[in-house]
């Protein structure tokens, strides 16, 4: 199963087939920044709570700050963004993903928007 | 000043919208930011074509009278008095203890001042003015006039194909131009480094002339954003942040801008506001000093991010950085104590609590590229 559940904050969570989160931002959100030209990741094996900063996306006026979205341990990042930030511009939902998560609490994910909750919280935002 | 209230349209405000740029509230007015060619892209096309900007929101002010000149100089630490005729001068109003009210560009005209003052410090320059010298000369802020900066080494080709006496212009010359009709005031100046012009231009013939420059391929339409990078990698002062009420000309390192015959033993010494303490730092040097900052890392370091040495003393502070988009790569200014200003010296920014190595490096980041 892949869907995915987002935040007020405009971070994106997925559960892969071994229970593990991919986490990013949303369109909206790189959308709102412009183009990227640094992100900032959290440090592999870092234990995070939920809504914690945890990365940074810098654009050429703002920086942004990433709130994980699950508690849990990072496990990887996407060190392509280290070359190659706007692949999160491009591709937010996919290759511009931010990092990986082992959730410490899965029913944490009962507490963030499907994918039509969010749709119309952005609506909501007009 | 109009911060509180709904931000104020300028002339160009549809054809903003039309070509879908993100509007934001700036100084009280109604700017875009960006358009959907985005901020690099828009910074790169200036310095390779040309960028056309809305800088409406700026404050134009005539100062006439025949003792103008002499008024404006009990203002500033600039002479005026002998500013030859269509020559423009950088010009910075200056407070009782030597700070900067403003920075302006006045350029002389047969019988007045043309006076190009910051949208934020508008409407108390004018205050100021009128208050301090209003008996001595005419001022009159100019609200009906658009004015559009035209940037870029292709710059005089775009706008030569309106009106061919603008290539004329040397950099920091102004000269009156018909250009849809209206008669303009156009000075060869601007704020990105890079060769252009300012156009003074009725309201009501902004937007042709917009859409008349917009038509020539080399010319992109550039926001706030690229203006904002693209000043910061020519190291010039963005007031309120790399200069205001508590910096000094000196620190400041805009020393040059300050004419001999002002100075201690010139012909008009003095009288202006600040001077003992201006003419002091002139001879013996400020405290701290505004300096480039480059990052060694590809992190930007922005406003306010404090500077340590070595030792983890704080001593300086960010005033403007961000992305510099020529520079590919993180650029910022800032202030640090005189004795660690040279070039090369190596300090720590503290970003997000995480220190980032940066060095002083000289201004500009990118080669100025005026028209002299």
């Amino acid at each position: 199963m892949s869907t995915f559940r987002f935040t007020e904050d405009h971070e994106w969570i997925r559960i892969d087939e071994d229970g593990e989160g991919i986490v990013g931002i949303t369109d909206y959100a790189q959308e709102q920044l412009g183009e990227l030209v640094y992100i900032e990741l959290p440090d592999v094996g870092a234990e995070v709570s939920q809504g914690d900063d945890c990365a940074v996306v810098e654009s050429v006026k703002a920086a942004g700050d990433v709130k994980t979205p699950v508690s849990g341990t990072i496990s990887s990042v996407n060190e392509d963004l280290a070359d190659n930030p706007q692949a999160t511009n491009e591709d937010p939902a996919g290759e511009g993903w931010l990092y990986r998560i082992r959730l410490a609490d899965d029913s944490e994910l009962d507490s963030l928007m499907d994918e039509s909750a969010y749709q119309a919280y952005l609506n909501s935002l007009e | 000043m109009n911060s509180t209230n709904t931000p104020i349209p300028t002339p160009l405000n549809a054809l903003h919208r039309e070509l879908g740029a993100k509007m934001v509230p700036f100084a009280g007015y109604d700017l875009p930011v960006q358009y959907p060619t985005g901020i690099l892209k828009e910074h790169l096309r200036t310095r390779a074509g040309a960028g056309l900007f809305d800088v409406s929101h700026m404050g134009q002010v005539v100062v006439s009278g025949d003792d103008a000149g002499a008024a404006l100089e009990s203002l500033v630490p600039m002479a005026l008095i002998d500013l030859g005729e269509f020559r423009q001068r950088y010009c910075l109003l200056t407070n009782d203890v030597g700070g900067i009210r403003d920075d302006l560009m006045v350029t002389r005209r047969e019988s007045d001042f043309f006076v190009v003052v910051n949208a934020a410090c508008k409407a108390e320059d004018t205050v100021h003015m009128q208050s301090s010298i209003g008996n001595h000369c005419r001022i009159e802020p100019l609200e009906s006039r658009a004015l559009l900066a035209l940037q870029g080494p292709r710059a005089v080709e775009a706008l030569g194909e309106l009106n061919a006496g603008v290539a004329d212009l040397k950099f920091m010359e102004g000269s009156f131009f018909d250009l849809t009709g209206d008669r303009c005031f156009v000075t060869r100046s601007g704020y990105t480094g890079e060769d252009g012009f300012e156009i003074s231009i009725a309201a009501d013939h902004a937007e042709t002339l917009a859409r008349l420059l917009l038509k020539h391929p080399g010319v992109t339409p550039a926001g706030l954003g690229a203006r904002d990078s693209l000043r910061l990698e020519a190291g010039l002062c963005l007031y309120g942040h790399d200069i205001d009420t508590t910096t000094t000309p000196v620190a400041a390192r805009l020393a040059w801008s300050i004419q001999k015959a002002r100075r201690a033993g010139g012909e008009r010494e003095g009288g202006f506001p600040g001077a003992a303490v201006i003419l002091d730092e002139l001879a013996n040097g400020a405290a701290r000093s505004r300096v480039g900052i480059r990052a060694t890392g590809r992190a930007p370091v922005r406003e306010g991010a404090p500077l340590e040495n070595a030792a983890g003393e704080v001593i300086g502070v960010i005033t403007s950085g961000g992305f510099g988009p020529t520079v590919n790569g993180p650029v910022a200014m800032g202030y640090v104590d005189t004795g660690l200003a040279t070039p090369g010296t190596a300090l720590i920014a503290r970003v997000r609590n995480r220190p980032i190595d940066v060095e002083v490096h000289k201004l500009p980041f990118v080669p100025q590229r005026f028209a002299r």
